[in-house]
Formats: C-alpha cells, structure tokens, sequence
C-alpha cells in the first residue's frame, strides 16, 4: 500500500489547536477503536464527539445478551454481538466507534482484522488518564463501585505496555490523550478519503492506456477539444479544455511505447496544473519501484522506458518517481456514480482504503494462474459486477470498448496498433484515434471479445429470483415474490426469446368499472368517468383488435441486431407474445413479418424521422385464432360442440314429454333460450378466428414466407435507439403508426396488402357531455358487429394524478357479445349478470398499474444503455406480476 | 347460467312385460316431471315416451356455472379459476357431474332396490342408453373397450369440434348409444364409473373415499374387466389443485393451455414402478462416468423428477448431491419421490433439491466435482444454447461434465416413431452423431476441457446408439485421477467383439417409443 493511499494526514494537523481545542483528524469511513481502563472517560468522549449510533459499546453488548452490563461471564457472547453489529455498519460504508477497553492486543487484533475485512483504516484514539481518577470515576458508580482497584491497574499495565505497538498493530492513526485536560480538549474532526472526489462533477474524458504513445495522446487530447501548451522545446506539457472539463487517466502511462517520458511529462503537468486526474496502472507502480531504486526485471517494457529515461535530465525522474508515489489507486467521482480505476474494481471496494483494494485497482482479479502466454489469468470480475456506479478502467486490451454490466474497458491496444480511446463523461460516449503503427508486437493476439463476450453478457440467476425489490423511477420500489419469480424463471428459462432482445413485455389492463347500465356488464361510460374523476380530458378511445399481444422489435440491417442488442448476426428482430415466447415456431415466418415491418418504416421515412435503426412496437397480431388455437380447441370451440350436440337431443325429449302432456314447459322455455345462447356463444368466438398461411415453404427466403391472412396493428412504438417513446402522445403515436400501415399497403412481393393494419380512433373530452356521448356511440358501433372493444387512454400517455399517483395508462371497455367469451354463453342472462357484478377490480387495477411502471422502468433504462442485467430485471418482474392470482376474467 | 347435461335410458316391453316398468326401477314416475338439487344444479327427470312398448327416461342436469366458478374462491373472494373452469363444457357435456347427479337421483335404482316391484330387479331387459355428448378422452375406440365386455353393444361417434373450421379436426366428444340385455342397476352402475373415466376430468372430487366408492360401484363387473387397470387408474388419478399455480396463470396470460407451458412433469414417464429400460441404462452410465472421475460432488443439472439423484443417493461415494431443475412442478415431484423430509440426517444432508436454470450464471454452482446434463440440451432452444454452455463450462466449471442426448440418427429404429419427429414433443432439437460431436467439441475447446463420448444402449452399426453420451474434464486440472473416460480416443466405442454383439442384438431388437421420451426397448427373440 502506498502511503499516500491513507488518508489526508498533513503534519500540522496532528495535534493542531482549533481555538483552544485540539483536532484530532479521523477518516471518515473508519473503524474508531477507543482504548482506556475502566473508568478512563471512553463513553463521554464517544459520546461528545461521535453520534450515538456510531458508538458500538461492550457494555450495552453485554447487556444485549445477558440483561447485565457488568456480567463478565457474558463477555464472549457479547464482543461477537459487537462484532457482528461492527461488521454490517463497516459493510454499509458507515462510520463505526468501538467503545470497549480493547487494551489487550488480542482484542484489538481482531477489530484490525474486521476493519481490513471491510477494506477500512483502522484508527486508535488512546485515553491515557491516572489511576486514581479511573478509580474515583467508578467510586461514584453504583453498578461498578464494588471493582477491586488491581483491575484499574492491570488495564492500566497493559495500555502502557499496547502503547508503543498499536501502528504495528495496523492502526493507521493513533491519537494518545493523556491526562483529563487533553481528553476533554480534543475534538475529533473526520476528513475525506483521497479516493473520494464524490464532489467533482467534471465534466469529464477518460483517457484508456497510454503506454508511451505521445502522438496518440496528442491527437485524441486535440480531437476531444483540449489546446495543447508546450515549452520552449516545443514539448507538450500541459492540455486545456475550453469548457473546463477534466481529462482522467486510467493509467499504464509508460512502457513499449516510443516516448513514455514525454506522455509524463504531459499528464502530470496536466495533474499539476488541475486540468486532469491520474490513476496509477501497474505500470507505473514497477516504474516507481525501479525509480526507488528497487530491483525490478525489466520486462513488459520497462526496459524501452528506462532507456527512454535515461536520455532525460534527473528532474523528470525525480518528479516522475514523487508523481508515481502520489497516485491515489482509484476515485470515486460525480456523486458516486463514476469509478475511476486502471484494472476494475468490484462495488465493495468503491471508496475503500486497503492494500487489498489497492492491488485490484491495479492488477485486477486475478486468478494466480498463468496462460500459455505467461501472462495472468484474470478472472472476469465485471461479468459478476452489479453496481450502480459506472466503472472505467483499462488494463485488458479489448479489440472494441463496450460496456459491459456499466463497466467500461478503455484499453484497446494503441501501442500494439489498435486505438487509444476516450470516454465522455457524463455523454457516454467514445472518442478514439488510431495508433500511427504498431509500437510494440503483441504476446498474444487481443482478446477477441470484451470480457463476457458476445455470447457471455450473462445474466446471473440473482438478478432475479427469490423475493426482489426493483426501484423504478415512476412508482417507487415494487416488490416480486418469490413464488412468482419462480414460475417467470420457469417461462424465461424454458420457452421465452433470448433475453437479450427481450426489452419489454407489455402490462395488464384492467377493464372499467362494473357497468350498472342494464344488459351491460362493461360501459364506456364508466371509463370516461374515471378519467375524469382523475383530471384527464382529453382521451383517445382505440378500436381493441381481438388477437394476440404481441412486442415487435424491428432492425433496419443485419447487423443492427448484432451491434445493439449483441446477438448474434443475421437477426433481423423478434416478435413475441405477452410472456416473452416467440410468436411462430419457423423463424423464417417471424423474418417475413419484421421484414415487412421494416420496409414500410424505409418507404414511410421512419428511420430518418426518429433517428434510429431499430424500433421497438407494441402490437396486436390477428387474428387470434393463430396463437390460441390450443385454447379455443380445447375451451371455446369445445364448448361449442358439445352445446350443439346436447340441445337437438334435449328439445326434442322435452318437446316430446309436453306433447305427453308432462308440465315441463317452463324448462323447454328456458332451453330454448340457452340454445340461442350457446350459438351467439360459438358466432362470438368465430369472429376472431380465421386461417392463415404462416408457413414458409420450404427452401424460400425470408420475405416471401406466405403471410396472408395475417394482420399486425401496432399501437405504440415504445422505444428507439438511445430513447423510450412511452411519454409520446397517443395522438401522436397512432400518426406515426398510420405512416407505417400505409406504406405497407400493397408493397410485398406476396402481394398480400394489409398485413400492417391501423388503428381506428375517436378523441373524447371528458368534461364534454356531447363528445363521452359520442364515444359511447362509437363503441356501440364497433361492438355491435361483435367487435372486442376499445381501449381509452389519455392522450398525453403518462400521466399523475391530482394526488401525484400514476393514472391508469389505458382502460379497456369490451363489447357485449365479446364478453360472451370471457363470462360464459349465458352471462346476460339477469339473474347471471346480477351475480357478476360482484366484481373484485382492485388487485387487477393495482397489477395493472405496477407491470406498466416496471415496462417503463424497462424502457427507460434500455434507452440509457444500463446493462442487460438491470433491463431484463424489469423485464422479468413484469413476467412475475404476471403470476400473480388475479381474476383471470378481468 | 345455467347449462344441462344430458343422458336418456330407454327400454321397450309388452303388453305383459311393459317397458313403463323402468318407472318403477328408476322411482320416478313417467307421468311427472321431477327435479332435485345437487351441489352443482338442478336434475331433472322426465319420460319423453311411455307406453308399454316403449319407456324412456330422460335426465337433464342443469348446472349454475357462476355458483361453479365461485367455489374456487381464493384471496378476497376473487375467483382464481383457471379458464378452463369458467368457461367450460361441463354444462353440457356428460362428465362427472352427470355421474354424480345419477349417483343422487337414481341411487336406490343403483343398488339394485325396489320396494314396490322387488321381482323387477334382477331381471335383465332390452337397455337403450344414449349420451348425445359424452367427453371421451382416448376417443371412440377407448369408449368401445370399455362399453364393449361388459355385453354392450356400442355407437360411438366423435363429434366435429366446429363445422367452420374442419382443419381443428373431431371434438374429444362422441355421441354414445348403448344397447343390451342388462340390469338397469348394472347399467346405472356402469354410466357411474365409466362416465368419469373417459372423461378424466381432474377438477371436481377431491375426497378420499374414492376407492370405496370405486369398488362398491365396480362390484360383479369390474375385477374382470379387461381394461381394469386403465379404470381404475384414471378414477383413481390425483385430482389437481382447484387454485391455479403461478404458472397455469401465465399460460393464460397467454391465452395458451395450462399443459402447453406446466409440461416438464410427465407423470407417466419412467417411474418407478415401471422404468424406462433406455433411461435405467443411461444411469448406468452416467454413474460409471462419475466413479471413474472420482466425483464426489455432483450436480444434476435439469433433476426432473429426481430419478437419476435418487440412483446417486444409493452409493455412499456421492457425497454432496445438488438436484437442480427449472420447474417447480418437477422439483416438487422430486421431493415426493425422494421424500428428503424422511431421510436420516446424515442421508439428507447429501442432497438438495433447487431451482435454478442455466440460462444464468449461479454462483452456487462453483467448485463441483462434476456436473450432469442428461437428456437436458435438447430442450433448450439452439439460440439459447450458449448461455447455458457459458453458465456450465465457463462459470460453475465442474472439473468433469456429463451430458447425454438422444441420437437423431436412431430415430429410423422406433417402429412407433414417424419419420422425421422428435421423441418428445418438448425437444427443441435432436443431433445426430456429427452434430452433438461438433458441439461437444467446439464448447470443450472454448472453455478448457477435453471431451470424450460413448454410446449408450445398443450401438447399431449404422445408425448408432439411441442415447450419445459425452464426458468433459477440465485440462488445467489433470492429475491425481485414475479416470479415462474424458481422455481422447479410447472410450468412443467398446470393444470389436461386444460391438458385434450388441450389434447383432439391436437388429433383432424391436423397438418402440411412448408419448414421451423414454425410449422402451423391447429385446426380440434374442
């Protein structure tokens, strides 16, 4: 560990008076170990100069376990309770004072021991105060009066004795207090870490490894916007950005490059003159050593780098060697949410302050083994990473820089003539120059992917089971239980698409209130009035097509999918029911579709218009019949057949047993009614059936799979490249959609006009008598012919309520004959309809509102490009939801 | 709403035997028209014609579908019904609710008892029972199977599910007619057991007595019956929950069938009272694999229902087995068969059964001796097959890995198999030899592991083993093991002459594959 690694310890500090006070500097992320005999005053001075919750105090512990403060026999038990409390606060990054006598080394070495454990300083504050006032302090108390004196002096033995050894101990920082007046005169002051630059919010550019590359670093420091100043021989030695922004360093400044002292010359004139920041790589860190005067092998390049150096005057070296010496392992930046470091840093070592953290920050996880190469092994401790922060770094030359789980490896080779690159931060984005040649001949080829690699990006099973807590940025933490993220990890798992082009599952929707409207069991009346209960006027009433929900996600070219989503090449998207499972088992059926798709963006100018190459749809697929084949053999049309076979049979006995003169004619009235039923039942669920010509033939490219028949009503286009439309106004929305129908018509080699199909609409102000009365007619017309419905959503899409809720982001309103589906043949019936009524709309209202914030959630943090593991996080919490019992009518 | 199900029983007779004598023996008067409440609706009697040449009774049951839907309550009063429950064919279907209202309105005829005409009811008479729709799973000739010995005559004809839409194919209903010689009482007894039977419906009895009820009714024909065990077995079956599970529920977000997602148990495949020879092969040698790598630790990667756990429960040289599948349904099967709660200590500490799924990295996984997949690949979709490469060889890395797949190659053997179908409907895919080689191959060269294979199960000449069986080690791990199977060459094949025995076998060999898997062998005449 490097000292410069401790904390911020200027010499006047130690024992500096502030008034008549004197300071005693502490970091603030440490673990304070009190020390004292009994009755030294430890407690007050906690208690004066630390919050109560800081204090952790063995005599509480004791207490805790034995309901005695001053039962000896319960120590044991006890100091684990401290230990174990110690741990969690040290492990949450909180401050931590052990306020125990921790006069014998064996203590305190275990306190060291946690405080390493926690890759925090360990910190001494001695209170060394005459026996006699320890004694007369415990006279007066009545629980500790009876203390035989020999106790005091034995404590008192033994701190005099622990004195000279607690640095050697570990301690970073030992304050001795001797005496009363120093006690009650010191005033603990907590001061930063070096690491943290939590309050530099840059901006900032983050260069990857260097190594002796100068003309590189010149041009990109050029090409980034930074005016290079040089001295009399035209050397560069410092680079100023016009904006103020602040250049970082990930390290590897020197070594197999042409001329790593000029790179130094520059950076730390740069550090120097504030205008950037510098981490140090391992590089540096032999560099240092070998300028100490330490033996080092000059391999890996240092041997170009001494004789590089050795062609400079002493004042390089000397300022190199104290430049080395000053480098601080990683920084902390931008209120936390940026991590500077040379090889990677996983979340629990953000901030920290050990050797341990020290030697991760420059020579990464590795494993101890060694390639065919020679060189380490490194474990890939990004694939595992799950921080909030983003974390730069270098070290691994990587072909491509790519953010992995938000880490970032900036390394792409320059001295072995790939690219020296530079992130823009906050922008995220790249700025790179090529190398002018190879400098130095790779050991071995660059790796040929990004750590986890295309294939890997893997997704680790705790992302998502068990019970889960997902923060969403529009209704706050939802939580998942644990048994419905069991049945969505059986639905991910087994048949959904890859995840990775798995972005979004669409919400439930809950129906309006219960209709009392006589014959009704759902009235637009009802969804008009719940909006306007909620403040919204305006709403968009949308024709329901009756088919299979369905998520499209359309690439512009074959490699777009590649590129944006790292599947594999050739992918031109997926589309994909509620749950996440492919709509068609050939995938060549589901190319022709997106192939579709993707032509009438191209023709209706889309691409250019949104700025993206891929579009993300929400869709309705008919008809129906294509997906729920299964359900409608086995329930709908099942139903059919059998009330078709019963009732001839049935009416014919009963018309029999009247001729007879039998009194059965209220149940022959009653029979023929429910026959009537039972057809208007199975006319009900034709309407949504129809056939189709799905398959590919065999042999046929993409794009000529036979689609006819089949139709896609898109709705909403949620998102874009690097942006959620899920705010766009519907009005807006269903113009676009209009654009894409229409340059469908028609256009395909198949000949089949209509597969992208529009949406029919009506605007309704709520607050407008005349036009709710004009909705309603409106959706008496649609579902008089045995339309499903529509859906009435605010027109601005999301929206909050007077009380700062989310409003329901659509309420469905499904037609009379259509719910003969959902409620049964016989549901209008007045004596059936009374009964289901009864309708329990809370649950489905409150699932509907939580699946539309996580598919919000989903968008928004795919459109910040956050890694796969937090999108599909959303994603698979939305599949959950789904698993939750909720009438299954609504 | 309420539906009817419904069956009429005629009979014809003589001026000195007249037909209206079914009167007396059902209790119900042919001139009345007669109702009675049973927990589901309302029966109804009525005789459509009786005269001394001809009587016919008719039952019509009446069912309050709402009032159905309603006992499934679950939280809050909120149906948690599966679709199938709330629109359902059950109204006007024959089923189980017809059998029970049977069992309710003509009770006393069923056991034979008639008080005003005790000389009626032993008499055999000229039985006509029709059941316009009739639920009959396993389809026209099940229904005859079962009608047939029991001296009926039989018409049973499937019913077209829509007109409409010919390609849907014929409704699991048919319409039944029944003639014969009987005893009304046998004749009732009859429709009571065997109406439930085929309709094997799971939904509506869930109480114990069950078997009681089964064998008083069954009592005189049953123990003879030629298809006893189908019967009994399907009356018997374990009812399923009347609350859907969180998966049905997703299945019907979907608007897809409950059993199109909740399939990974298949209740009928390689029990243990009846294991599949192929299957007790395959765990044959998959444990010889793991004594020759000296694995203690091993996970089963995909346990289904635990068989092949349970087989490394038996030898005391396993000593940490962890059971790990993705369906909940198939770990609770496992537990059921392994029943861990019953184990002594020591024996239950040896093994866990978790959920888990390989298309994620796990870190509980880390630092095994050995990992299995067998029969597990094949039912994950190729475009997903890399995550789970990734999540075995290059996140948990076992120092050894067992993976067994069927050969597609093989197929041509299954004389019940058309060509160019899977074994099992789940199947994403099936290799041949070359194709899971190149697999095994490229994923062992890209992770650090050597790789090896053997056949399982007879090794025909020219198509192969039914099952292929691969054996990856870690390189950077080679010393202190005596195992040879992961080494190159050598374990590919057996020696010349077993081959030519086996070889001879498997030409001989008939072969024959159910609905799942689970590949029966049944050797001929050698």
């Amino acid at each position: 560990m490097s000292d410069t690694d401790r904390t911020r310890q200027r010499p006047d500090d130690e024992g500096a008076a502030v008034g008549s006070r004197r300071a005693l500097p502490v970091p603030d992320l440490s673990l304070v170990v009190l020390i004292g005999a009994t009755g030294s005053g430890k407690s007050t001075f906690a208690a004066r100069n630390f919050r109560p919750t800081e204090v952790l105090s063995s005599d509480a512990c004791r207490g805790l376990v034995s309901d005695d403060e001053n039962d000896q026999t319960a120590s044991s038990d006890a100091f684990d309770v401290l230990h174990y409390i110690a741990g969690k606060r040290l492990a949450a990054g909180r401050l931590t004072v052990v306020d125990a006598t921790n006069v014998q080394s064996a203590a305190r070495a275990q306190l060291v021991k946690l405080a390493r454990e926690h890759d925090v300083l360990p910190v001494a504050v001695v209170l060394d105060m005459p026996e006699a006032l320890c004694a007369e302090r415990n006279a007066a108390r009545s629980d500790r009066a009876g203390l035989p004196r020999r106790v005091i002096q034995r404590h008192q033995r033994e701190l005099r004795r622990s004195l000279r050894h607690l640095e050697r101990e570990g301690f970073r920082k030992v304050h001795v207090l001797r005496g009363p007046e120093e006690a009650a005169a010191a005033q603990v002051v907590t001061e930063r870490r070096f690491n943290d630059l939590r309050h530099l919010t840059g901006p900032f550019d983050i260069i990857g490894d260097i190594h002796g590359c100068r003309s590189e670093l010149e041009s990109l420091l050029t090409k980034l916007g930074y005016a290079l100043a040089r001295d009399t021989s035209g050397r560069a030695v410092d680079a100023v950005h016009p904006e103020g922004r602040t250049a970082v360093f990930v390290g590897d400044l020197v070594d197999r490059g042409p001329d790593s002292p000029g790179v130094l010359r520059l950076v730390m004139g740069m550090t120097a003159a504030g205008h950037a920041l510098c981490v140090p790589g391992n590089h540096e860190n032999k560099l240092g050593r070998y300028l100490k005067g330490r033996t080092v092998r000059p391999t890996h390049g240092l041997a170009e780098t001494i004789e590089q150096l050795d062609k400079e005057d002493d004042a390089l070296r000397s300022e190199a060697a104290a430049f080395v010496q000053g480098l601080v392992s990683h920084y902390v930046l931008d209120g936390g949410a940026l991590v500077v470091c040379h090889a990677g840093l996983p979340e629990k070592y953000h901030g920290r302050t050990s050797g341990r953290v020290r030697s991760f920050a420059l020579y990464g996880d590795t494993t101890g083994e060694t390639d065919e190469f020679g060189l380490p092994v490194r474990y890939p401790w990004a694939e595992e990473y799950r921080g909030r922060a983003a974390v730069v770094y270098g070290h691994t030359p990587v072909p491509r820089a790519d953010w992995l789980n938000n880490t970032l490896c900036l390394d792409t080779g320059c001295v072995f003539g790939g690219a020296m690159t530079a992130l823009r931060w906050p922008e995220r984005e790249l700025v790179d120059v090529p190398a002018e040649r190879v400098w130095y001949e790779p050991v071995k080829p660059l790796a040929g992917e990004a750590p986890g690699g295309a294939d890997g990006r893997p997704l680790d099973l705790g992302d998502v089971v068990g019970r889960r807590v997902v923060e969403t940025r529009h209704m706050g933490r939802l939580a998942v239980k644990e048994e419905n993220a069991a049945a969505a990890l059986e639905v991910m798992s087994r048949f959904a698409v890859d995840p990775r082009l798995l972005s979004y599952l669409p919400p439930t929707m809950a129906p309006c209130a219960t209709s009392k409207e006589e014959g009704y069991l759902e009235h637009p009346a009802e969804a008009f009035a719940a909006y306007r209960a909620d403040g919204v006027r305006e709403v968009v009433c949308e024709e329901k097509h009756m088919g299979s929900r369905a998520v499209a996600l359309v690439c512009r070219e074959g490699g777009t999918a590649h590129e944006r989503f790292g599947v594999p090449e050739g992918l031109s998207g997926a589309l994909h029911t509620r749950t996440g499972r492919p709509f068609f088992d050939d995938p060549r059926t589901t190319a022709a579709l997106i192939g579709r798709v993707r032509d009438a963006a191209e023709k209706a100018g889309l691409w250019a218009e949104l700025d993206t190459d891929w579009l993300l749809l929400d869709a309705e697929l008919m008809p129906w019949s294509l997906k729920a084949t299964g359900l409608l053999r086995k329930q709908y049309a099942a139903v059919g057949a059998a009330s078709a076979g019963v009732f001839p049979g049935a009416l014919g006995a009963l018309e029999a047993a009247a001729g007879r003169g039998v009194d059965v004619a209220g149940l022959l009235a009653r029979q023929r009614e429910r026959a009537a039923d039972a057809a208007a039942f199975t006319a009900a669920y034709r309407r949504y059936c129809w056939r189709v010509d799905g398959a590919a033939p065999d042999g046929a490219p993409p794009g000529t799979a036979g689609l006819s028949g089949i139709r896609l009503a898109p709705f909403q286009i949620l998102a874009v490249q690097g942006r959620s439309l899920a705010d766009v106004p519907h009005t807006a929305q269903l113009a676009l959609i209009d654009r894409l129908a229409a340059a469908d018509g028609g256009a395909a080699p198949d000949g089949g006009p209509g597969l992208l199909t529009a949406t029919r609409r009506l605007l309704v102000d709520t607050e407008d008598a005349a036009s709710v009365a004009a909705g309603t007619d409106w959706w008496l017309g649609l579902t008089a012919d045995g339309g499903e419905g529509m859906v009435v959503k605010p027109v601005q899409a999301r929206l909050r309520g007077a009380d700062g809720r989310l409003v329901q982001p659509g309420i469905k309103c499904r037609g009379r004959e259509y719910l003969r589906i959902i409620y049964g043949p016989e549901y209008t019936r007045p004596e059936n309809l009374r009964r289901l009524r009864a309708r329990h709309l809370g649950h489905k209202r409150s699932l509907a509102l939580r699946e539309y914030a996580l598919g919000l959630e989903a968008l928004d943090r795919l459109a910040e490009g956050e890694p796969l593991w937090r999108v599909h996080e959303a994603v698979f919490a939305v599949l959950a939801l789904e698993s939750e019992p909720v009438d299954p009518r609504l | 709403m309420i539906r009817r199900v419904f069956l009429t029983i005629s009979t014809t007779g003589s001026a000195d035997r007249p037909a209206t004598d079914l009167g007396y023996l059902l209790h119900k008067h042919p001139g009345k028209a007669q109702q009675f409440s049973t927990s589901y609706g309302t029966a109804h009697v009525f005789y459509p014609e009786a005269d001394a040449q001809r009587c016919t009774a008719a039952l019509l049951l009446e069912v309050d579908a709402v009032a159905m839907v309603r006992r499934g309550k679950s939280r809050g009063g909120v149906p948690d019904s599966a679709l199938g429950q709330y629109v359902n064919d059950r109204p006007y279907a024959a089923s189980s609710l017809l059998a029970v209202a049977l069992r309710s309105v003509f009770g006393t005829a069923m056991k034979g008892e008639c008080a005003a005409r005790p000389e009626l009811t032993g008499r055999a008479m000229a039985l006509r029972i029709e059941v316009p729709v009739l639920p009959a799973r396993g389809g026209a000739e099940l229904v005859r199977a079962l009608f047939g010995p029991l001296g009926w005559s039989v018409v049973a004809e499937p019913l077209p599910l829509d007109e409409t839409f010919p390609e849907w194919g014929a409704s699991r209903y048919v319409r039944l007619v029944l003639e014969g010689e009987l005893t009304l009482a046998g004749a009732l007894r009859h429709l009571y057991v065997l109406l439930p039977v085929l309709d094997d419906a799971k939904h509506y009895w869930v109480s114990d007595d069950e078997v009681d009820k089964l064998l008083r009714a069954g009592e005189g024909w049953l123990e003879s019956h030629p298809e006893q065990r189908v019967i009994a077995d399907r009356y018997l079956a374990r009812r399923r929950s009347l609350t859907r599970t969180a998966l049905e529920r997703l299945a019907v977000a979907d608007d897809a069938d409950a059993e199109d997602i909740d399939n990974a148990v298949d209740e009928e495949a390689d029990t243990d009272e009846k294991p599949v020879p192929l299957a007790v092969r395959r765990r044959e040698a998959i444990l010889a694999v793991l004594r020759e790598e000296q694995a203690a630790r091993v996970l089963d990667l995909g346990c289904g229902q635990g068989q092949l756990t349970g087989e490394l429960l038996k030898d005391g040289r396993f000593t940490e087995i962890v059971g790990m599948d993705v369906s909940m349904r198939a770990l609770h099967e496992a537990r059921r068969r392994l029943h861990p709660d019953r184990m002594s200590e020591r024996q239950s500490a040896r093994v866990r059964l978790v959920q888990g799924s390989l298309a994620y990295t796990d870190a509980r996984l880390k630092g095994y001796d050995a990992a299995v997949l067998s029969e597990v690949v094949e039912h994950v979709d190729p475009e997903r097959l890399p995550a789970l490469e990734y999540a075995v060889f290059g996140a948990a890395r076992p120092r050894a890995v067992v993976v067994t797949t069927p050969n597609a190659e093989y197929n041509v053997r299954w004389e019940t198999l058309p060509a160019g179908q899977v074994r099992h409907a789940d199947h994403r895919f099936e290799w041949t030899r070359d194709e899971f080689r190149r697999w095994a191959s490229e994923a062992a060269e890209r992770h650090g592991y050597a790789v090896g294979f053997r056949p399982v199960g007879p090794d025909d000449p020219e198509v192969g083993p039914p099952t292929q069986l691969a054996c990856f080690t870690r390189t950077d791990e080679g010393e202190g093991r005596t195992g040879t199977a992961g080494r190159a060459g050598g374990t590919d094949r057996g020696d010349g002459a077993d081959r030519a025995a086996r070889s001879g076998q498997a030409g001989r060999a008939r072969r024959k594959i159910d609905r799942n898997d689970h590949v029966r062998t049944e050797e001929g005449a050698a």
